[in-house]
């Protein structure tokens, strides 16, 4: 009896041990190197943040796993007039608290979002005003004709106004300054999965929505987001089991996992272009033995240092191959890319030489140069590959590397002779890289990510010009000439496009998108 | 010099060095190391911070005696095409030459301080050795890497020489505070006994009390405590490196190379770390046998 007994118990054990793995079969737990800051769709315009909070908020106008425009809360749109934009509303559609969702959202969300506090004003900067044209309906008038309208709003996330209302948020609040409100742990959005605990650096736990207005195509039940800094770290989560998915892959990792059996790695193209940019703006640089004069007015010294580099090795040593030299300062996958112009001048160490013989340091110069060193895949280390390469022109580089927090508000202040960025137009548009990186610095934010202050009048008027053609093939054609003249003026040094390194576990399966987003939507377990 | 050297060795020291094997064996190790830094120009086989000759294409090669190594890189390369082997020489030299300074100037403030506060006594000592008990009250390694990152704050963009001055600072601003103990220590002993009297009598300044008198009578301690401090100066810089404040990665020391080994530790490419650190368990080590001998010796109890 006894026996029979402790047989049946065992026999219950298992049951309830294969039940328990099958419930946790539909848990995904992703560990990530860092936290969404906030859980505030509208407070820090960042690639890590948006992704997060687009898997519980939805935009009018959505992205589908091409980063194709695809129709979320609308359902379509149109142009009315050159100025004025249409979009039908979704219908039917409930926020995860049940409240319906109706233009009022739509009006409360833009208002909101090019509000006070809102870090996302650079993509309602364009529009007059939101109309309300009946329940369902809206109306978006920009100020000139703006062709790219739907682009632009495809990170704008709508929120509930009966809900922000109540929980006194109706205003984002900006993390970063210490100050946070109920949207910061909370959310209430019409997205595939809904937000259930909220510890900032710690957990974040979102559980799918079942009353999602459409198709949810994965099977995952709920998504465990950690974040888990330390490089080692993750990796040893990742190939001991404690998370399923990793961001980033550490590249001289990714054959171990590769190798494992337990994982594998997911490379592709980051839209992201990494570049140097040099101070082509003041008439002596700061950090330079040079004196009296700037060395990289003259397009000589820029392409010398351009030819200088050796990219090729750059991608196959430092960036152990998961990397695209480029020449363009946008990357493929970008309105405007044109593949025909992605040709970089050819690396050669004696016509470096010669044109900076030319130019007048035959002996070469010293430059300082600043680099971060944790925010994009080996960042100090291409800084130290590029100031060998330049030691071989005879050109000596200061090298200061060090941590996003002190690099970033450094080289914003125009604090850099020389200095190391990454940047991905968030509107998918070649139109974001020329207006903030490579027009004249203005007092109206145009360029203002624009470092070095290079500045070509005729990129300028393309810029504008841009901005408002309707045609696309025209549009197309301005874009190329604009970037030609940059890349004949050596404006920057295009470096290349990083690749995104995904660890995933065997037994999930998701689809890797080229912003480097991760929609929990398309996760799936066997 | 040669008759020196000859009379050094039958002193008591020579004779106490003679009869322990630990400390010639120290000796011999902390001697190679030395002269492979201080001669690393000539004993390397690569100059691994003239940048202008690192090749990318010879980064992360294996020691020689493992499969795809190249003989010409005894103990293979690092992510830059370094030479690890050279690189160390280098390191070592840069790791030696920050502890030796930092060492010297913390003797100097710690000795000088002590002298004062032990020989003249009353509210500088008290003063003195409130603010030793404070210092003493933070770990070593915090106040280096406060002072550390104040340096960094006011010089941003400084030269590379700057950079090793402000890390020479910060170890030798927490270190000279052990000096300073010790010598007030042994000044309050010396300073009651007759020959300080003596002088005193005959009218000798203060000044001149303390440094032809009782420096000479305090000397031994602080000697012993020196040498043990240049290991720990030695590891304090490594660590600040290792921490990213320190050495600038284009003139790498020993910490800064085990740092940068440090992401490859998994990886499977071990010799970019690991040894760096042997090195430095080498000298480290070297050192404090020395040290621990030369406070036996020095110990008339023990003799």
């Amino acid at each position: 009896m006894k026996l029979i007994n402790s047989c049946a118990l065992s026999i219950i054990a298992t049951a309830s041990v294969a039940m328990l793995s099958v419930a946790s079969a539909q848990t995904v737990r992703i560990g990530n190197q860092g936290d969404a800051l906030s859980m505030d769709p509208h407070s820090l315009n960042e690639s890590l943040q948006l992704s997060v909070t687009g898997n519980v908020y939805e935009p009018l106008v959505g992205r589908d796993s091409k980063l194709q425009l695809t129709p979320a809360l609308a359902t379509g749109w149109k142009q009315t007039s050159p100025t004025v934009w249409r979009f039908e509303l979704r219908k039917g559609v409930k926020f995860h608290d049940g409240t319906a969702f109706t233009a009022d959202d739509v009006l409360f969300s833009f208002a909101r979002a090019a509000g006070d506090g809102s870090d996302m004003k650079s993509y309602t900067n364009d529009i007059k005003e939101v109309r309300k044209q009946g329940d369902h309906v809206v109306e978006i008038e920009t100020k000139s004709p703006f062709p790219i309208l739907p682009d632009v709003i495809s990170l704008v996330y709508i929120m509930s106004k009966q809900w922000a209302e109540a929980n006194q948020a109706t205003r984002p609040v900006d993390r970063r300054k210490g100050v946070e409100n109920v949207a910061s742990f909370k959310a209430n959005g019409t997205g595939p999965y809904r937000l259930r605990e909220r510890q900032p650096n710690v957990k974040t736990t979102f559980q799918r929505n079942g009353n999602y207005w459409g198709k949810i195509e994965g099977n995952v039940a709920e998504i465990e987001y950690t974040p888990i800094g330390n490089d080692a770290t993750r990796v040893a989560a990742l190939m001991s089991g404690q998370v399923d998915v990793i961001e980033p892959v550490p590249l001289q990792d990714v054959a171990r996992i590769n190798g494992s059996g337990k994982a594998k790695v997911m490379q592709g193209p980051e839209l992201r272009t990494i570049f140097l940019g040099m101070d082509q703006k003041r008439d002596e640089l700061v950090y330079s033995n040079v004196k009296g004069k700037n060395p990289f007015k003259d397009k000589r010294v820029r392409q010398a240092f351009y030819q200088a580099i050796d990219i090729n090795s750059i991608q196959r040593v430092v960036m152990r191959g998961a990397s695209t030299p480029t020449a363009l300062m946008v990357a493929p996958g970008i309105t405007g890319f044109d593949a025909a112009m992605n040709t970089r001048l050819p690396y050669d160490v004696e016509a470096a030489k010669k044109l900076l013989a030319d130019a007048g340091y035959a002996n070469g110069f010293e430059v300082g140069m600043n680099c971060p060193n944790d925010r994009y895949v080996n960042d100090s280390r291409i800084c130290e590959a590029v100031a060998a390469n330049l030691a071989r022109v005879g050109v000596k580089v200061n090298l200061q590397a060090e941590t996003k927090g002190t690099y970033f508000p450094k080289i914003l202040r125009r604090d850099t002779s020389f200095y190391l960025l990454g940047w991905t137009p968030g509107t998918y548009d070649s139109h974001n890289a020329l207006n903030a990186l490579m027009r004249c610095v203005d007092d109206k934010g145009g360029g203002q990510f624009n470092l070095g202050s290079y500045c070509n009048p005729k990129v300028d008027e393309l810029t504008n010009k841009i901005q408002s053609e309707t045609d696309k093939a025209k549009r197309d054609g301005m874009i190329k000439e604009a970037f030609k003249i940059h890349a004949d003026d050596v404006g920057h040094l295009p470096l290349h496009q990083q690749a995104l390194a995904w660890g995933v576990a065997s037994n999930v399966s998701l689809v890797q998108l080229a912003d480097n987003f991760m929609p929990f939507r398309y996760m799936s377990v066997k | 010099m040669y008759k020196r050297l000859v009379k050094w060795f039958d002193s008591d020291l020579g004779h106490s060095f003679k009869s322990s094997p630990v400390a010639m064996g120290a000796a011999l190790l902390a001697f190679v190391c030395v002269f492979c830094a201080v001669f690393a120009p000539w004993v390397a086989p690569h100059n691994p911070f003239d940048l202008a000759t690192l090749e990318l294409g010879n980064a992360r090669l294996p020691p020689a005696w493992q499969a795809g190594g190249n003989p010409s890189f005894f103990l293979g390369t690092d992510d830059q095409g370094r030479d690890i082997l050279s690189a160390l020489m280098y390191g070592t030299r840069i790791s030696l030459a920050v502890g030796l300074a930092s060492v010297i100037l913390s003797v100097l403030v710690g000795v000088a301080l002590g002298l004062l506060a032990g020989f003249v006594g009353g509210w500088l000592d008290a003063f003195l050795m409130r603010l030793c008990d404070v210092m003493l009250s933070f770990p070593a390694i915090l106040v280096a890497l406060l002072i550390a990152g104040v340096g960094r704050a006011l010089f941003p963009n400084a030269h590379d020489s700057l950079a090793f001055g402000v890390l020479i600072l910060s170890i030798s601003l927490t270190g000279w505070v052990q000096y300073a103990r010790t010598v007030r220590g042994s000044t309050m002993v010396e300073r009651s006994k007759e020959y300080v009297q003596a002088a005193r009598v005959t009218g000798v300044s203060s000044a001149r009390i303390m440094r032809r008198h009782v420096l000479p009578n305090v000397l031994g301690p602080v000697l012993v405590l020196a040498t043990i401090q240049v290991a720990t100066a030695i590891i304090s810089e490594a660590t600040l490196s290792f921490l990213g404040v320190g050495a600038p990665p284009t003139s790498p020391s020993l910490g800064t190379l085990i740092r940068v080994g440090n992401d490859y530790l998994f990886s499977g490419e071990w010799w970019i770390t690991i040894f760096p650190g042997v090195m430095l368990v080498v000298i480290a080590l070297s050192v404090n046998l020395l040290g621990d001998w030369l406070r036996d010796a020095l110990n008339p109890r023990l003799r």
